[in-house]
């Protein structure tokens, strides 16, 4: 809302006064500071790599190695399975979407109190911090993308018209790593014990996401003990590893009840993420 | 009437005393209150549980009314509570009671360069400060060349900021900030930065925003800028409010009771308690008045409750015109091996050589790895240098109309005529002499034999 603005009608007032408790979230304002929210993810982007050697060559080395690893420990040595597919194709495109969660989970939450001195003498939405964390992680998701594609062509899988489905998982693995972004960054604020439990939450999240094994076998190990196979989508990164390995590949079936579960498990921890931040934001400034 | 662009009342903001050295909580401490909380009542001896968190206003029961298009001046002592009050009228902190209307879009320059980012250029540095101060991306490409100029950097702008002085960053910070336009900006102090030229520019350029009636909030320790720029000026003090009224009037009281009250600090830190600090002249009579070419004496009183070894004070003498000189223990290296107990440390400064004016003494003190502030630089004394035009060797006929905005530090010096003849002029010491006698009284330090 520039002063320039020949459509602005009369300046808006703002009433400034204690608040206690929830609050409404205010998306509108949040809309109006995206030029922000991309700056910051921009920001993040273009230095993320800077004065490192190898570059960009980083955001596909690390899922990459990975995948060697993976392939010669769980693929070979202890053959956890991997639906029929190759395993290094197998690995390698649950490391991709679980890459971009696990980096995007790691910056988010620890956002607000690396961006102190922003909050501290500048006022905007706080909830702009976390999402440009998030964002900032697409960029090496798209490069690593590109890397998969040649592996793809290597093992002569083409991708179906499944594809389309693509950018909703995409959305679904940054909703949800924001959704968990959100509880930890504003926990962080008051207890830094987050910065303990972040890399150890993620380590252990990497365990129990089927990035590794298929999702059947657990769904399988599931079913003996006569539980439904939704359950295991309580973990969102089930949904979004097996909805991506479905969608690209297109050789194993339609995960819906793990996507399922997934969406409404994401939207659940956005939606409690969000306000918990907006109750909390009022107190930032102070505390941080 | 006007239309008011901000309206307080009985603003008030609380702090948690104690919070500013644990700011945060553990999850541990949180787990183990709630655990012990139902075991606190059973202690025996214990009726009222925990004792209560000691607080501080830091504001309170503020109120006051800024038209459209008004230039208010904000002063006060460091701690009064002036930052807090453009936090809350910002939104970066809430307030613990009453309420702040704003009709407007708001600005605020709290600090110039924040978000700034040293791997990045010129260039990509405008753009993101410039969103983060709250302007669209359009508004920016609009002004970028202006501000570009403002900063002269033209040819810079490609360059990684890490690589620039800390004069041009400032420089290029502050031309992002004072490019911002909004119809209410909140300006804390941003003045502070830059060489004396720039910090001309910046007045300037705030002089221009003033007029161009947009409203001002503008905090500042400059009470010469406050009354150029503003046309009011409010006076917080220990948070409340101390004066409200024509900026001339209200700097005058507030300089004034800078001169009378007695400074106090403490830094329950590192234990440290400044009990007050005195000026003496030369005959050691405690004083807030000095001659012209008289000594001042800063004499520190201070308690240690533990030795503080090694650290380093500085005493900086300021006019409105800006500093005049210093007293440096991080330059001259002349430190105390350690402060214990009760003490005084004292500095003598020799033959002033200012100009009948009103001056502030600030003063510093840091830790022994030079970094660490114990005492952040702050007002601690203020004196006035009394004296008339003769005093200085001064005949000029408009010399009470021009000494007020003069600078204030006066080197002995001497004009050389085109015909030859040689015109000293330098500060007397202390009494007024005959003007027959003027030119053999001692001048400031030594210099040497008067040609004539």
């Amino acid at each position: 809302m520039s002063a320039t603005h020949p459509a602005e009608p009369v300046s808006p007032m703002v009433v400034i006064r204690p608040t206690k408790g929830w609050a409404a979230l205010r998306l509108n304002e949040v809309w109006e500071y995206r030029e922000l929210l991309f700056f910051l993810a921009w920001r993040d982007v273009k230095i993320r790599y800077k004065q490192t050697a190898l570059g960009a060559a980083w955001a596909v080395l690390q899922p990459l190695l990975t995948m060697v690893v993976f392939t010669i420990f769980f693929g070979n040595l202890a053959k956890v399975g991997s639906d029929g597919l190759p395993y290094p194709i197998f690995s390698y495109t649950g490391l991709l979407p679980w890459t971009l969660f696990a980096q995007a989970l790691t910056l988010s939450s620890a956002s607000l109190v690396t961006s102190s001195n922003l909050i501290k003498k500048v006022y905007f939405p706080r909830i702009v911090i976390p999402m440009a964390a998030v964002l900032s992680g697409v960029i090496d998701f798209g490069v690593s993308m590109v890397a998969l594609l040649g592996l793809m062509a290597y093992y002569k899988i083409w991708p179906s018209f499944l594809v389309i489905w693509i950018p909703a998982i995409f959305l679904l693995a940054l909703a949800a790593s924001l959704g968990a972004g959100l509880w930890l960054a504003t926990l962080n604020v008051e207890y830094r014990d987050v910065r303990y439990v972040v890399p150890f939450l993620v380590q252990i999240w990497l365990f129990v996401t089927p990035v590794i094994y298929p999702a059947s076998r657990v769904t399988a190990k599931l079913a003996e003990h006569g539980l439904p196979g939704w359950i295991y989508g309580l973990n969102p990164m089930a949904g979004v590893v097996e909805g991506f390995r479905w969608a690209l590949l297109g050789r194993t079936p339609f995960p819906a009840q793990l996507l399922a579960t997934s969406v409404v498990v994401t939207l659940v921890l956005l939606v409690t993420g969000s306000f918990y931040l907006r109750r909390m934001e009022a107190t930032f400034a102070d505390i941080v | 009437m006007s239309r008011l662009a901000i309206r307080v009342k009985d603003l008030g903001k609380q702090y948690t005393l104690g919070r500013s050295r644990a700011s945060y909580r553990t999850l541990r401490e949180t787990l183990m209150e709630a655990v012990a909380r139902p075991f606190e009542r059973v202690k025996i001896g214990r009726s009222g549980g925990r004792p209560p968190a000691e607080t501080i206003w830091a504001l309170r029961d503020v109120s006051f009314e800024v038209g459209d298009g008004e230039a208010v001046g904000v002063i006060g002592r460091n701690g009064a509570g002036k930052s807090t009050l453009l936090k809350i009228l910002s939104r970066i902190t809430m307030p613990t009671q009453g309420r702040a209307e704003i009709h407007g879009r708001v600005g605020s320059l709290l600090e110039v360069g924040t978000g700034f980012h040293p791997e990045l250029t010129g260039r990509e540095n405008t753009y993101l400060n410039g969103a983060i101060l709250g302007m669209r991306n359009r508004e920016i490409d609009k002004r970028f060349d202006d501000i570009v100029q403002f900063a002269e950097l033209e040819k810079f702008v490609d360059t990684p900021v890490k690589h620039y002085s800390s004069g041009m960053y400032m420089r290029l910070a502050f031309a992002v900030a004072a490019h911002l336009e909004t119809e209410i900006l909140l300006i804390d102090e941003v003045l502070a930065v830059g060489d004396l030229a720039f910090q001309k520019r910046c007045l300037g350029k705030m002089e221009e925003v003033a007029a161009a009636g947009r409203t001002v909030l503008f905090v500042s320790h400059n009470m010469t800028a406050v009354s150029a720029l503003c046309g009011r000026a409010i006076w917080i003090e220990s948070g409340s409010l101390g004066a409200d009224g024509p900026a001339d009037e209200v700097t005058g009281l507030y300089l004034q009771a800078l001169a009378s009250g007695e400074f106090q600090f403490v830094n329950a830190e590192h234990g440290l308690k400044i009990e007050s600090v005195t000026l003496r002249n030369g005959a050691g009579e405690r004083t807030q008045f000095f001659n012209p070419g008289d000594d001042l004496c800063v004499q520190i009183a201070f308690e240690a409750e533990k030795p503080l070894p090694g650290v380093y004070v500085r005493l900086l003498i300021e006019s409105l015109q800006g500093s005049c000189f210093s007293a440096n223990m991080l330059l001259d290296g002349q430190r105390p091996d350690a402060l214990e107990g009760k003490g005084v440390l004292a500095c003598k400064f020799k033959s002033l050589p200012l100009l009948p004016q009103s001056y502030t003494v600030k003063m510093a003190v840091v830790g022994p790895d030079a970094r660490e502030p114990i005492v952040r630089v702050q007002e601690v004394a203020s004196f006035t240098v009394n004296g008339q035009a003769e005093d200085y060797g001064f005949s000029g006929e408009f010399f009470h109309r021009f000494v007020a905005h003069a600078t204030s530090v006066v080197v002995p010096y001497e004009w050389i005529m085109p015909d030859g003849t040689v015109k000293p002029v330098f500060v007397r010491d202390g009494v007024s002499v005959p003007p027959d006698e003027r030119g053999s009284a001692l001048g400031v330090g030594a210099p040497g034999e008067v040609k004539r």
